[in-house]
Order: C-alpha cells, then sequence, then structure tokens
C-alpha cells in the first residue's frame, strides 16, 4: 500500500527469496510425501479423537450424569471448553482481520495458519453446546423454523441462542475469509501439479482462479470488506459468549466488564496458541525464512498487551467486588473467597499463568527466544483455561444460598471429551499442513520488494533492485519511488 | 514555521473571557439560602415543570438515600425542608457541574491525544508521523486544564461544592443523620486525603510523560545520535501506556463513578476511554484539517485524513458496543442497586440519553462508510462536530445526574464553561504548534508518512501534489 518502506524496519522475509523460491518453499509440505513423526503424531491424535468420541456417545447414550455435573453446577468442563475453545479461535480471525485493517505486514506469514486454527478450534467449540444438552436430538429446536406445534418459535432473549447464531454466523464467514484468500494459492498448487488426480482436486478447491487484474481487484476489494465485517464479528461472538455469563444475576457473573475483557482473553489465549502451533510449525515445515523471530516477537508484543489489558480486567473486577460492599461478592472467581478458599488452586493458577509468566516478555531476549515462547505459549493456554474454569465453577460452586454450596470432581468422560477435542484439532490441523498452502504465497509475494531481506539490503547499498523474475502483472513500484 | 495568527489569538481570548462571564454569571445566579431554593421550587411547580414532579424517584436514586428514606417517614414539612435543602445543594452544584462538565471532557481528550500518540510511536505507525506535531500541540492543553483539575480537586476538599455526595458532612460519622453505611464501607478507597492524592498522582503522571515526549520530540529533530533519541521516546512511550491504563481506570472511577458512591460497574472504566478516545481522534482530525486549509501541514494528504476518520467511524462503533454492552448487561439483570443508574438516566435525561446515541453512532456510521466521504474535509467537519457534541453529551449524562439529579438545564454557565475552555485549548494547541517545526524530521518513519497513500482512494484535497 504504500510504496516505501523505511530501513529501520526489519525484514519479514529472510535470505535471497525470489517468487519463485516461495512458491518452492510452501508448495513443498504438499507435492512431498510426509514422514515418520507426522504418522505419529497423526495416529496419536487420532487415537485421542477416538476415545473422545467415545465418550461422546456414552454420554449421549447413558446421560449427562455421567459428566461430574450435580444440580448446582450444571456448568463446568462443557462449557469451560466450549469458551477455551472458542477463544482460541479469535486470534485466527485477530490477525486476518482486524492486522489486516491495521496494514501489517507481517500478519501474511502466519494469517493462513492462524485462521486454519480459527476453523478447527471452532469445530471443536461447536461441539460442547451439542453434546452439553440433556437431549441432543431435539437440537434443532434452537433453531426459528415454522413448524407443526402452532409454530413455537425459539425465545430470542436467551444468550444461548444468541451463541448458536454468533457461533455459526461466525463459522461461515471466517471459512469464506479463508477460503477466499486460498483461491490463488490452490491455483498455484493446481498450477505444478504432476499428478492427475492432484490437479482434479485443486482445480475444484481453486474455483477456476486465473488471476486476472480484474479477479486481483475484486479480490482485495472482497478481502478488505470482510476483514471490516468480521472484525466486529470477532469482537461480538466472544461478546456473546460472555453475555452467557454476564447477563446473568450470579454474583461473579454478573458484571459488565466481561464483553471486552472475554474478547482481550480470547485475543491472548488464541496468539498463545498461534505461538504454540508456529512454533512447531515453521520447524518441521522448513518455513524459518517467512515465520521469523520477528513474527514471533510481534506476537508475543500482542500477547504482553492483551495480557496487560486482561490483568487490569482481574484487577477491576477484584477490586469492584470489594467495592460494591456486597457480601456475595466473596466467593467471586477473582475475590478473597477465592484465593483462600477450596479453589484456591485453581485462582492462584489462574494468577500464577495469566499475570505472572507473561510478564517475562517485556524481556527482550525471552521474546524472541523459540524456546521461551513455546513455554510461555503453553502456560497462557493453560492459564487461559483455568480462567474460564474459575469463572464458572468458583462462581456456581458459591451461590447464594449457604446450602446449594456444592463442589465439582470431574469425571473421566469429563476430561476423555476434552483429551478427545484437543486430539481432533490435532488431526484436523495435521491434514491441513500436510494438503493446505500453510501460507498465503500470493500475500507473501506482494510484500517480498518492500520487506524482504535481500532487496531492503540491496536499497540500503543504493544498488537497484529489479525484479529477480517478472511476473505479469505485476509492477516493481519500490523502484519508481 | 506556522504562525500563530492575531485573529485566532484575540478569538481564543474573546472565548476565554466570554466563558469566564457565562461561568461567573452561573455562579451568581445560584442561589445561596434554602429560601431561595424554595422559590425555585415553586416556581419549577407553577410552570408544570416536568423535573420537580418526578424529584421523588431522583432523590430515591441519588446520594444520601437512605437520610433522605427516614425523613419520608417524619412530618411533610421537615420532609419540604430536607427537599428543599437537596435541591438547593443540587442548584449549588449546578455551576460546578457545568465547568466540571467541560473540564473533564477537555482534559480527557487531550489525555487521550496524548495517549494516541504513545500509541502511534510505539507501533512504529508508519503514516502518522506527520500528525505528530499536531498532537503534541492538542497536548499541551494538558496544563491549563490540569491546573483546573487541582484546583476542582482543592474546591471539593474545602467543601466549596456538593458534587461528591460522599464528601459531605458526617457521612462516614454514625452518629449524623447524614450516615451512609454503604459509603462508609467503601472508605478504604473513598475518603477525601487518598482522593485528592490519587487526582494530583494521575495528573502529575500524565503531565510528566507530556513534558519529556515534547521535549524529546523536539530533540528527535536535530539529534543525529543512531536513533538514540528516538528509542528513549518509544522506551518512555512504553512505560506511559502501562501507567495509563491503570490510571485511566482509576480516574474513572475517583472522578466520574464516585459522583454516584452507590453505584457500580466494572466496564465504567473503558467505557470512558472510548468516549474519550473517539473524541480525541476527532479533535485531531479537526486541528489537522484547519491547519492543512491553511497550509501548515506540508505533506500531508488526503491519505492521512482518510485514515484518521477511519478512526472516527471505527471507535464509534467500539465506543457504541462498549455503551451497549454496559446498559444492555445492566438492563438485562435487572439488580436494583445497579439499574437505579439508568432508571435516573432514562427518566430525567431520556433526551440527551438517546439523542447521544443517534449522535455517537448512527450518524457518524452512516456518514463515514464511504471510502471517499473519509477524505472529504466538510464531511468530516459535520461528522466531528456530531461525535463531539454527542461525547459532550455522554459526560453530561454520566456527571450530572448524581450532581444536580434533575435540577439540570443546558443554559448559560453550561455554554460558558464550554466556551472557556474552547478558548484555553485553541490558544494552548495553536500557540504550542507554532513553537515547533512542523514536521518531526528526525522520526526514523518519517519518509513513509511522506510517501504515505491509502492503495484505493484518489488525492484531491490540499498537500496532494506533494505525493508523486
Amino acid at each position: 500500500m504504500s510504496h516505501y518502506e523505511a530501513p529501520i524496519r526489519e525484514p519479514l522475509v529472510l535470505g535471497d527469496k525470489s517468487y519463485h523460491d516461495i512458491t518452492e518453499d510452501i508448495a513443498k509440505p504438499i507435492e512431498g510425501v510426509a514422514n515418520k513423526n507426522w504418522y505419529i503424531a497423526f495416529y496419536i491424535s487420532l487415537a485421542a479423537t477416538l476415545w473422545g468420541f467415545g465418550c461422546i456417545f456414552y454420554t449421549i447414550g447413558t446421560g449427562i450424569g455421567v459428566w461430574g455435573l450435580n444440580k448446582n453446577i450444571g456448568w463446568a468442563w462443557d462449557i469451560t471448553n466450549f469458551v477455551w475453545w472458542v477463544g482460541i479461535g479469535h486470534a485466527g480471525t485477530l490477525i486476518s482481520a482486524v492486522l489486516l485493517l491495521f496494514r501489517q505486514k507481517w500478519r501474511m506469514a502466519i494469517n493462513r495458519s492462524a485462521e486454519a486454527m480459527t476453523i478447527f478450534a471452532v469445530f471443536q467449540a461447536g461441539l460442547f453446546p451439542l453434546i452439553h444438552m440433556g437431549r441432543p436430538w431435539n437440537g434443532y429446536w434452537v433453531l426459528p423454523m415454522p413448524n407443526q406445534f402452532g409454530s413455537l418459535w425459539v425465545n430470542f432473549n436467551s444468550p444461548l441462542l444468541w451463541d448458536v447464531f454468533a457461533i455459526s454466523t461466525y463459522l461461515s464467514v471466517s471459512l469464506v475469509f479463508w477460503w477466499t484468500g486460498l483461491l490463488p494459492d490452490f491455483a498455484m498448487i493446481r498450477d505444478r501439479a504432476v499428478k492427475p488426480f492432484q490437479k482434479k482436486i485443486y482445480a475444484l478447491l481453486s474455483f477456476g482462479w486465473s488471476g486476472r487484474a480484474k479477479d486481483w481487484q475484486r479480490f482485495e476489494e472482497v478481502s478488505l470488506v470482510l476483514a471490516g465485517l468480521a472484525t466486529p464479528l470477532v469482537l461480538s461472538v466472544h461478546t456473546i459468549v460472555s453475555m452467557d455469563f454476564a447477563t446473568s444475576i450470579n454474583p461473579g457473573w454478573h458484571s459488565t466488564i466481561f464483553p471486552p475483557y472475554f474478547v482481550a482473553g480470547a485475543i491472548f489465549s488464541g496468539f498463545a496458541m498461534v505461538q504454540t502451533l508456529l512454533g512447531i510449525m515453521r520447524k518441521v515445515t522448513n518455513l524459518e525464512d517467512y515465520i521469523t523471530r520477528m513474527h514471533i516477537e510481534y506476537m508475543n508484543i500482542v500477547i504482553i498487551l492483551t495480557g496487560g489489558i486482561v490483568a487490569v480486567a482481574y484487577a477491576t473486577e477484584f477490586f469492584i467486588a470489594w467495592y460494591t460492599g456486597s457480601p456475595y461478592e466473596n466467593y467471586t472467581y477473582l475475590s478473597v473467597g477465592a484465593a483462600t478458599g477450596p479453589y484456591a488452586w485453581a485462582f492462584w493458577s489462574l494468577i500464577l499463568f495469566n499475570i505472572i509468566t507473561p510478564q517475562l516478555l517485556w524481556i527482550k531476549k525471552f521474546r524472541r527466544s523459540f524456546v521461551i515462547t513455546f513455554i510461555i505459549s503453553i502456560a497462557i493456554n493453560i492459564g487461559m483455561w483455568f480462567e474460564r474454569f474459575d469463572i464458572i465453577a468458583i462462581v456456581l460452586s458459591k451461590g447464594h444460598l449457604p446450602s446449594t454450596w456444592w463442589r465439582f470432581e470431574p469425571t473421566f468422560v469429563d476430561v476423555g471429551i476434552f483429551v478427545g477435542t484437543i486430539g481432533f484439532f490435532g488431526v484436523l490441523f495435521l491434514l491441513y499442513a500436510r494438503t493446505f498452502p500453510v501460507i498465503a504465497q500470493a500475500e507473501v509475494k506482494t510484500i517480498l520488494k518492500s520487506s524482504g531481506e535481500f532487496y531492503k539490503k540491496r536499497r540500503e547499498q543504493g544498488i537497484p533492485t529489479k525484479p529477480a523474475i517478472n511476473v505479469a502483472g505485476t509492477t516493481d513500484k519500490s523502484n519508481k519511488e | 514555521m506556522y504562525q500563530f495568527s492575531g485573529k485566532l489569538k484575540t478569538f481564543s481570548l474573546a472565548l476565554i473571557l466570554i466563558g469566564l462571564v457565562g461561568i461567573g454569571y452561573g455562579f451568581y445566579s445560584a442561589p445561596k439560602t434554602v429560601e431561595e431554593a424554595k422559590e425555585i421550587i415553586a416556581q419549577q411547580a407553577s410552570h408544570g415543570d416536568s423535573h420537580a414532579t418526578s424529584h421523588e424517584e431522583v432523590s430515591a436514586d441519588g446520594h444520601k438515600s437512605e437520610a433522605h428514606g427516614e425523613s419520608h417517614a417524619s412530618v411533610d414539612e421537615s420532609h419540604d425542608d430536607a427537599h428543599a435543602e437537596h435541591v438547593l445543594h443540587q442548584l449549588k452544584n449546578k455551576p460546578w457541574s457545568a465547568v466540571y462538565v467541560a473540564l473533564f471532557f477537555f482534559l480527557g481528550i487531550t489525555l487521550l491525544v496524548l495517549a494516541f500518540y504513545a500509541i502511534q510511536r510505539v507501533a512504529q505507525a508508519g503514516w502518522s508521523i506527520l500528525l505528530f506535531r499536531v498532537m503534541e500541540a492538542i497536548t499541551a492543553n494538558l496544563v491549563p486544564t490540569s491546573i483546573v483539575m487541582v484546583l476542582i480537586v482543592i474546591s471539593a476538599v474545602m467543601h466549596w461544592n456538593h458534587m461528591f455526595p460522599w464528601m459531605a458532612e458526617g457521612v462516614f460519622d454514625p452518629t449524623s443523620p447524614n450516615y451512609d453505611p454503604i459509603v462508609d464501607g467503601k472508605s478504604w478507597w473513598i475518603n477525601v486525603p487518598g482522593w485528592a492524592i490519587r487526582s494530583i498522582i494521575y495528573l502529575a503522571l500524565w503531565n510528566a510523560y507530556r513534558w519529556f515526549i515534547r521535549r524529546n520530540s523536539i530533540k528527535e529533530d536535530t539529534a543525529n545520535d543512531g536513533g538514540k533519541t528516538y528509542k528513549l521516546s518509544y522506551n518512555v512511550s512504553v512505560g506511559f501506556i502501562f501507567v495509563f491504563m491503570i490510571t485511566e481506570t482509576m480516574m474513572s472511577w475517583d472522578w466520574i463513578m464516585g459522583l454516584d458512591p452507590h453505584w457500580f460497574s466494572t466496564l465504567f472504566g473503558w467505557y470512558v476511554l472510548s468516549s474519550l478516545l473517539v473524541s480525541a481522534l476527532t479533535v485531531i482530525a479537526l486541528v489537522t484539517i484547519y491547519l492543512r486549509s491553511k497550509g501548515a501541514l506540508p505533506g500531508v494528504n488526503d491519505s492521512h485524513i482518510h485514515d484518521l476518520a477511519k478512526y472516527m467511524f471505527g471507535f464509534s462503533i467500539f465506543w457504541t458496543y462498549l455503551w451497549f454492552s454496559q446498559f444492555m448487561l445492566i438492563w438485562y439483570a435487572d439488580i436494583p442497586e445497579e439499574t437505579t443508574y439508568f432508571a435516573m438516566r432514562f427518566n430525567e435525561y431520556n433526551f440527551p440519553f438517546l439523542a447521544m446515541v443517534v449522535m455517537n453512532f448512527a450518524f457518524p456510521v452512516l456518514l463515514l462508510l464511504n471510502s471517499d466521504f473519509k477524505s472529504i474535509p466538510w464531511f468530516i467537519v459535520i461528522g466531528g462536530v456530531a461525535i463531539l457534541c454527542g461525547h459532550y453529551i455522554d459526560i453530561f449524562v454520566m456527571v450530572m445526574p448524581g450532581t444536580v439529579g434533575a435540577q439540570w438545564s443546558f443554559g448559560i454557565p453550561e455554554i460558558g464553561a464550554i466556551l472557556f475552555f474552547l478558548g484555553v485549548f485553541i490558544y494552548a494547541t495553536f500557540s504550542s504548534f507554532a513553537k515547533a517545526s512542523a514536521i518531526p524530521t528526525g522520526n526514523p518513519f518519517i519518509e513513509e508518512s511522506k510517501h504515505y497513500h491509502y492503495y484505493n482512494i484518489e488525492h484531491r484535497g490540499e498537500g496532494s501534489g506533494d505525493h508523486h
């Protein structure tokens, strides 16, 4: 967009890359065969998935009573996992939409995988509203459809119904946004394919993309419009999820800060998950020149920022719970009662993993270290799970009436389903990494001349940079200035 | 170099003068005794003024509800006296509140311009460097508004007004008829010395950053030290954003939420932030458009204006998001101690409360959705004026119910206060802008900003010739 780039900006593509090199690097994992490690990871994930699905079928066949829920704590691992997975999904849209609106070029190397992560995470999240129902076979009753009960409709006042609309819209829009971006990349794989079957598949997937000027023009417009729509969508989706709690009258749930605080937490946990995945992926797919130390550092900065916002929200919750003067607020998920009660371990895990550990990222050395980033990202994933668990279980365990105070113990089915979703997520992501272009090559090619290491160095030395390969339809704008 | 024209200087001084007269009139015309207040109540009743009739609901929500509740039980006469005294306090608060609303509006805008500026530095934005001096100039307004705020703090501590009901006599004294056990339970936070000290600390921290960053920014122009000065500015700005996030939230509890000490909302700090942020962005856009039209901002082209308008558009929606989140969640759960806040506003401030949503959301969103419109100055000016008026009303509706209750009106004292602070703002901003070069040449991203062209817009306005 802007044709000039300040020399002090770090390069986004390392090495002496040409357009062709980018194509080669990105197509390699798709065109090659899977190695042993991939199969090991895949089978472990598959086993977990099958185990999880077994637990799901067992639950539906036997009844919700096989979970650790009781009559006071009606939501625990199910909704915790739901909110956790939805939250993870938010980073994908943030990276592809919000960072597009803010013209952050570094998003280009990570947006494809972040969006894939979104979609696969939303799949996992979407399971929980279905399977935590007592009568999941009546699940379609949540849809406002004309019917034979005198057109008996849904009540639009429930945030659980808003969830249905939010999640389904979110999944649809994310999917369309992701797929639109994939068209030029699928076309690239199609054009390179030597095996007829592969060619046929990618020809189908790429919808006949031929990359004409008019197509590109509309492609950019549509990306921008979708980014503009996805940004309020991503905010509203997690807002609506937060309203499952905030609209209630439970102390600890009824809090007006929940909408933006959940969104900030979603970005926080989502970026942590992107770090976890990309930390491995850049290595195993040999994409270290595209997902560089700087990308990791920038994502860590987003983590510090959103972690800071979340920390301010914790402090606010803690303060206002006291400020209300209401004795009921003494047992909310962030209160003195929670810090010292039977769930103190969950409370302190939250503080340790979400507030204390990420502060290490203030140190530049840690921020740029792959290993430390990886460890911290895992810590945040755990911490954000505890955040949702604390909000749900601690609050429900000590409600208004002391005679309803109870505790929650998960059963192997609760745990099994959660493990199953992690496995299912792994299966989808592993399959994706083998069949989809994991980096948006079309986008990375647009920044090669302005932000590639080779070109930046040349410009600094005052050597004119000619395009390595003259691609029809593109002009090198950086030389014009 | 920009010249602060004599005409503009005279204009700003005239605004200050007229504003002072308006404020003075407000203080002069406020009733001094209970008798005068009773007269005004009688007048309102004979006028069939709706304000007076629905007063009961108001005091039920307002401060000292316990004390007031007691007076219901007593004989009618003493109730009338208590009522008259209550109204007297509210009427006495009117000129103070008029100043306070305008002060908070201008101080808050200036603070958020400072925060936005810090964000631009930390984010290493490439487009906005040409606007740095504009933002720095606007933040010059922080000094005079902070001084007035200190005076307000002193006036509140000295009991010259009754704006903060918890500062009233006997609120913390169990033997007093004014005793308020709810507020007393919060005395660890709500107490006069703590409040005053915190207020001074916020102001000191913000002003310290402003003083430092302005000095260092000018130093950057000629530093030539391999980016050392720039890096220092960057680090200090990171620190400021950290401090700002905490102080802004606490400030909103102390200065605004404390006006209704029985009420609480966890979102409140960020809600105030969003209101001030969108106003700040609008002010940056308006000042930029003005200076560009005077030829004082070479290099600023339509793309820069387009970006500012996008921010105005986006953060208008963000404000609405937070406004709705807070309102809807309280409306939905309908817990009495929270709902009174909005019940009061719906009953007594119905028109401004709803009008601001139109002005702050519907109007700017419809006006600024179109990409072409976002670079046309007069569109932005129209949208900007609506946004600023809307957010003034927002602050008005946050402050007034707690201080003057049903006795509110919008007249000479309120307009006078706005004009006074507008005059101060114009004087501070443009005299500061005239003191430094309009282009921060030492910034490493300055060339990016000069070459900045948002991809799908045509440059038509001033500064467009500089581009290609």
